[in-house]
């Protein structure tokens, strides 16, 4: 047992001091940082909390890959997450033309705009992947006004951490961090492959996060909520995916 | 795997594109149509909460592991094999005796054979730098920052099916790494792991 020196395990013991003294520090610095995702309770909290931090400094600002048109999914994925609900088959049958987005919390001019009002802001388009967590994707092309646009319409209020949207269906809902909210290829997309999204991909509104995995990209957008705490929103772990026992960030 | 137990090949793939291979299994969502009639429970929250978390041990303890190995010149030492353990007569005499499921004798219990120390070097610097490189590729915030890291791979649903293959062989060393520690002597191969000491003098069994 000469290999077990009492050196070797104070050493040990100390660098295991270090190690506790040090992660206090970081949940510090991570708290000051906006590193902690609202999950980050629970037995798998730490990797969780890993996972966001790391990606958050590794990708704030860089873009999703896009592809060529000739790269396009020929038959794009319609699953059906959300039955449309009575209200939404209501709206169908008036062709959306009655379709709202409310923008709400802390923004300077709380409004709700119509599916007109926003088209009517520059439209941009990209072509990329949307990969599910199940693990299939495919790639479209996403028309739509990017989230910044209309936050910046909306005047969003330097305190602001969050957006939270949800989906017309109230227990499908969703949030993402600055970072992501005004991101350049956030988009509120109201198109796919040139012409109208739909039904079964999320139209006639859908956000479209490339950046993480299917399921942040919330089909049937009715409301925009600007917040710094989302506590209040439902069980407070950031949207309905921790409720059902799944990651709020899925960036991985 | 169990939520769509389709494969494919480049970058995108899904239930209207054809497969690499399919696993024949019931999936645990009705959008696979598996052929089976039956949709297993959904267990993939929590199951990648714990994938994830369990990636981070890896991935710290493995890079200490590298640091320490490249440091103490344990790699060189103890995992490179050497020119004689490499002769074809070598090999074959190796590989022999592990057919025969011959137990090793006492005078090799302090050092690795040249086999051991190719699947371990195999295990070390491919597989587990591969596994770890293929899950990154198959993460949409990961290649924004880092695009080649799938575009090398040939796709996100190559990275998906190399990532697959890989966790399978790292399953197979394991499970094949348990039954020759057993065979080995399991006190005596345990406590040389634990303290680092090989000890044949301490062999008491």
């Amino acid at each position: 047992m000469s290999d077990l020196s009492r050196r070797k395990l104070i050493t040990t013991g100390l660098a295991a001091a270090a190690g506790v003294t040090g992660l206090g520090f970081a949940t510090r610095a991570a708290q000051k940082y906006g590193l902690i995702p609202p999950d980050h309770g629970g037995i798998y909290g730490l990797g969780e909390t890993l996972n966001y931090a790391s990606q958050r400094l590794l990708t704030r600002h860089s873009l999703a890959r896009e592809f060529a048109p000739a790269q396009i999914s020929k038959i794009p994925v319609a699953n059906e997450i959300a039955p449309p609900t009575e209200a939404f088959k209501r709206l169908q049958t008036g062709g959306f033309a009655d379709w709202r987005l409310a923008v709400s919390g802390m923004v300077e001019r709380p409004a709700s705009y119509s599916l007109a009002q926003l088209k009517s802001y520059p439209s941009r388009s990209q072509i990329t992947q949307i990969a599910c967590e199940e693990g299939w994707s495919y790639i479209a092309e996403w028309i739509g006004v990017p989230l910044s646009h209309v936050l910046e319409i909306a005047g969003i209020q330097p305190q602001a951490k969050y957006v939270v949207y949800s989906s017309i269906d109230p227990e499908w809902w969703d949030s993402i961090d600055m970072a992501d909210a005004l991101h350049p290829q956030t988009f509120l997309a109201y198109g796919m492959n040139g012409g109208e999204i739909p039904v079964g991909n999320g139209g006639p509104l859908r956000m479209r996060v490339p950046r993480q995995l299917g399921y942040k990209s919330v089909k049937f957008i009715t409301s925009l909520t600007v917040t710094d705490n989302l506590k209040a929103f439902g069980k407070g772990l950031g949207s309905a995916s921790p409720e059902g026992g799944y990651a709020w960030y899925a960036g991985i | 795997m169990v939520s769509h137990p389709r494969f494919y090949w480049g970058e995108t793939g899904n239930i209207h594109t054809p497969t690499l291979f399919k696993l024949p299994i019931p999936a645990s969502r009705n959008l696979v149509p598996t052929g089976y009639g039956y949709v297993l429970p959904d267990q993939n929250g929590w199951s990648r909460y714990l994938h994830f978390q369990s990636a981070w041990v890896v991935v710290l303890t493995g890079l200490l592991y590298a640091i320490y190995g490249f440091v103490t010149g344990h790699f060189g030492r103890d995992l490179l094999p050497d020119r004689t353990g490499l002769s074809a007569r070598a090999l074959r005499i190796a590989i022999a005796k592990n057919l025969r499921l011959e137990r090793p004798s006492a005078a090799e219990a302090g050092s690795y054979n040249a086999l051991q120390r190719l699947t371990y070097l195999f295990v070390i610097f491919v597989l587990f730098p591969l596994v770890i490189w293929t899950g990154l590729a198959m993460s949409p915030a990961f290649v924004s920052a880092v695009p080649a890291a799938v575009t090398l791979l040939g796709g996100q649903q190559s990275a998906r099916t190399i990532h697959f293959f890989v966790s399978l062989f790292l399953l197979a060393f394991l499970l094949i790494h348990i039954v020759m520690v057993f065979r080995a002597g399991f006190r005596s191969r345990m406590r040389a792991m634990i303290t680092g000491n090989a000890g044949t003098t301490m062999e008491r069994t």
